[in-house]
């Protein structure tokens, strides 16, 4: 088994009265798929947000590649390799598509502002590099588009897949999709799948937040459910699908039921 | 899955056609460009194509830069002299403050504080210590990043409207503090400030020529800091402050670099003023001026440098063309903003949003992303 690289222990987080997560507990093995899965509500996202940085957990900690980043600002957790996309796409919408992945590689561009204003062939080099790995990672994802159109004039589904190419020119260890499937049609999911299928293949851990089973079972290495912003079952996807308390959590019990 | 094939992968053939794809699109997009350029059809659509040729040269720049600075050679009278220094000072604030609303999108409502912090620096450093007016630029420079340190450290942290409202409440306690310190003047202000010496030549010509080489230099400079990689991180911030820290930008890192910029800018601007106006009271820094400037900057169109300096421009010349009609040069002039702001409201020259032509696209084939060194 390879060895874990995110590490969730006890995290909890609330918001007013409700506790959106609530101990959770959960790791993320090296170059793994991992699907978390719950109905709406379950807190999902609101995990996302505690492992990324964007909400401080109240409790608990996270631990990424043996460091300790509870807590950390957003910025410091995707440096030390945490790349994520958004539920609702969150691009650069007045920029072009080339610059949006470039965001992707920003902290690794080797420059500085007066490169930039004395346009010294440090400057040349490293925008020329950067462009070409720009267009390297879109042709990853297979956007065939004009990339120097404005990415806010792209179709739905491409935009994701840019979203997709911007986090991983982060060259991360572990990619978070939130809800990637969202609003594609079957085609689209397919190729979403086998994108997936080759990030994984690239020694990334890809850790999903999906609605959609037919893909979390297709793709998933392991499946975590979460219920009340508790985990209620961990597994390979064959076991979390015969799992009463999942059954049970998606489908509700009758009230005789109830043990 | 069977949808495998349909995706281009980054190694093997599929994925150069991809990126061969995407080259030939490019190329063609250049092409029509060229091909507006020149224009077909109608001589209205020619002109269009041949101004937007023209304001897309590499060259354009360069040309104004050099008008700017052979205008004394040209036409060396007193008052267009005067108005022209002053139309310049003006360009190199709104370019700066350009940097912080436009590129990174702060909107700073007290930007006239730094054009005073510089101003009064230096000011007061050459009236009461008798320093020379060029040996004062570098104090300006490190009391404008005090300044801008200061007032940003803890507003910066601040979003949207709050910042407006901290940075107005600043742009007036500098003001009112200069009108109360007595080494700054009081209400007086300072007077006698010396010029940058007069190279031999007419004093108000070598003040002129001094701002028309720094104001080309600062604009060059801002406008190439906005092509770079820090002038992108403003605009990631700009559009999506969280997206940016996803991609480990340090939001708060950057937003203060354009917010010194500005000051800078703001403050060098100040000496410029000093040497140019002699005499500075603190009513030269009131809120007004931090409105204009902004408003020079919307004018324009936000976040782009050449389309500032026309706004400048329109903005401190405009009242100075309409003299001729007296008293209604104001109602004039209002109007005529008014009429820009609904009939071309993303500004007088926007933003070109465009990736920048490339010369030559370097990285051949579609190498695997993975084996990528940056």
């Amino acid at each position: 088994m390879n060895e874990v690289l995110l590490d969730v222990r006890d995290m909890a987080v609330s918001f007013g009265g409700v506790r959106a997560v609530d101990g959770l507990s959960f790791t993320v093995r090296e170059g793994e798929v991992l699907s978390v899965i719950g109905p709406n509500g379950a807190g999902k996202t609101s995990a996302f947000n505690c492992v990324t940085g964007f909400y401080r957990p109240s409790s608990g900690s996270v631990r990424f590649a043996g460091t300790d980043i509870t807590g950390k600002r957003p910025a410091v957790i995707a440096a030390s390799g945490i790349a994520r996309t958004f539920q609702n796409l969150r691009l650069f919408g007045d920029m072009t598509i080339l610059d949006n992945v470039r965001a992707g590689m920003h902290v690794r561009i080797r420059q500085n502002f007066l490169d930039a204003v004395l346009h010294t062939p440090r400057y040349r080099r490293s925008e020329a590099a950067a462009t070409a790995e720009a267009h390297r990672w879109l042709d990853f994802v297979g956007l065939r588009y004009d990339r120097t159109a404005l990415i806010r004039n792209l179709p739905y589904g491409e935009q994701r897949r840019v979203e997709i190419a911007r986090a991983l020119a982060r060259e991360p260890r572990m990619l978070l999709l939130d809800e990637p499937a969202a609003g594609l049609n079957h085609g689209e999911k397919a190729q979403l799948l086998d994108l997936m299928r080759r990030i994984a293949g690239l020694g990334i851990a890809v850790v999903l937040i999906e609605h959609d089973m037919g893909l979390v079972m297709e793709v998933s290495e392991r499946i975590v459910v979460l219920n009340y912003g508790k985990e209620i079952a961990d597994g390979t996807p064959g076991q979390v699908r015969s799992d009463p308390a999942v059954i049970e959590a998606y489908l509700g019990v009758e009230d005789g039921e109830q043990s | 899955m069977v949808m495998n094939n349909e995706l281009p992968t980054p190694s093997g053939e599929v994925g150069e056609e991809a990126s061969a794809y995407a080259r030939a699109v490019d190329e063609r997009g250049q092409a029509n460009v060229a091909l507006a350029g020149h224009g077909v059809g109608r001589p209205r659509a020619r002109l269009a194509g041949a101004l937007s040729a023209v304001l897309a040269s590499r060259w354009l720049g360069a040309v104004v830069a050099v008008l700017a600075v052979a205008l004394p050679l040209l036409n060396a009278d007193t008052y267009l002299i005067r108005i022209a220094t002053d139309a310049l000072i003006f360009v190199m604030l709104a370019v700066g403050l350009n940097i912080v609303v436009g590129y990174c999108g702060l909107l700073d409502l007290g930007y006239a504080a730094f054009f005073a912090i510089g101003a009064y620096t230096s000011g007061v450093l050459a009236t009461k210590f008798g320093w020379p007016l060029l040996a004062t630029a570098p104090v300006v420079v490190v009391a404008a990043v005090a300044g801008g340190l200061l007032i940003g450290g803890p507003t910066l942290r601040l979003r949207s409207d709050y910042l407006a409202i901290v940075t107005l409440g600043f742009g007036e306690i500098i003001r009112i503090t200069a009108n109360n310190l007595d080494f700054t003047g009081g209400p007086n202000g300072l007077y006698g400030i010396p010029d940058f010496g007069d190279f031999g030549l007419r004093s108000d010509i070598a003040i002129y020529w001094v701002t028309a080489v720094v104001v080309c230099v600062a604009v060059l400079f801002a406008s190439r800091l906005g092509r770079g990689k820090l002038g992108r991180a403003w605009r990631f911030v700009r559009e999506d402050e969280d997206a940016a820290e996803a991609m480990g930008i340090h939001t708060y890192k950057v937003k203060f670099a354009a917010y010194i910029a500005g000051a800078v800018f703001g403050g060098l601007a100040g000496v410029l003023f000093a040497a140019h106006q002699t005499a500075i009271s603190p009513p030269s820094f009131n809120f007004l001026w931090s409105a204009l400037i902004l408003m020079a900057v919307v004018l324009g169109g936000m976040g782009s440098t050449p389309g500032v300096v026309v706004g400048a421009l329109a903005i401190s010349l405009l009242p100075e063309l309409l003299r001729g009609a007296e008293n209604w040069r104001y109602l004039i002039f209002g109007l005529l903003l008014i009429a820009v702001m609904i009939f071309r409201p993303q500004g007088l020259l926007p933003a070109r949003t465009g990736e920048p032509k490339p010369r030559r696209r370097f990285g051949r084939a579609a190498r695997k992303p993975s084996e990528v060194e940056a």
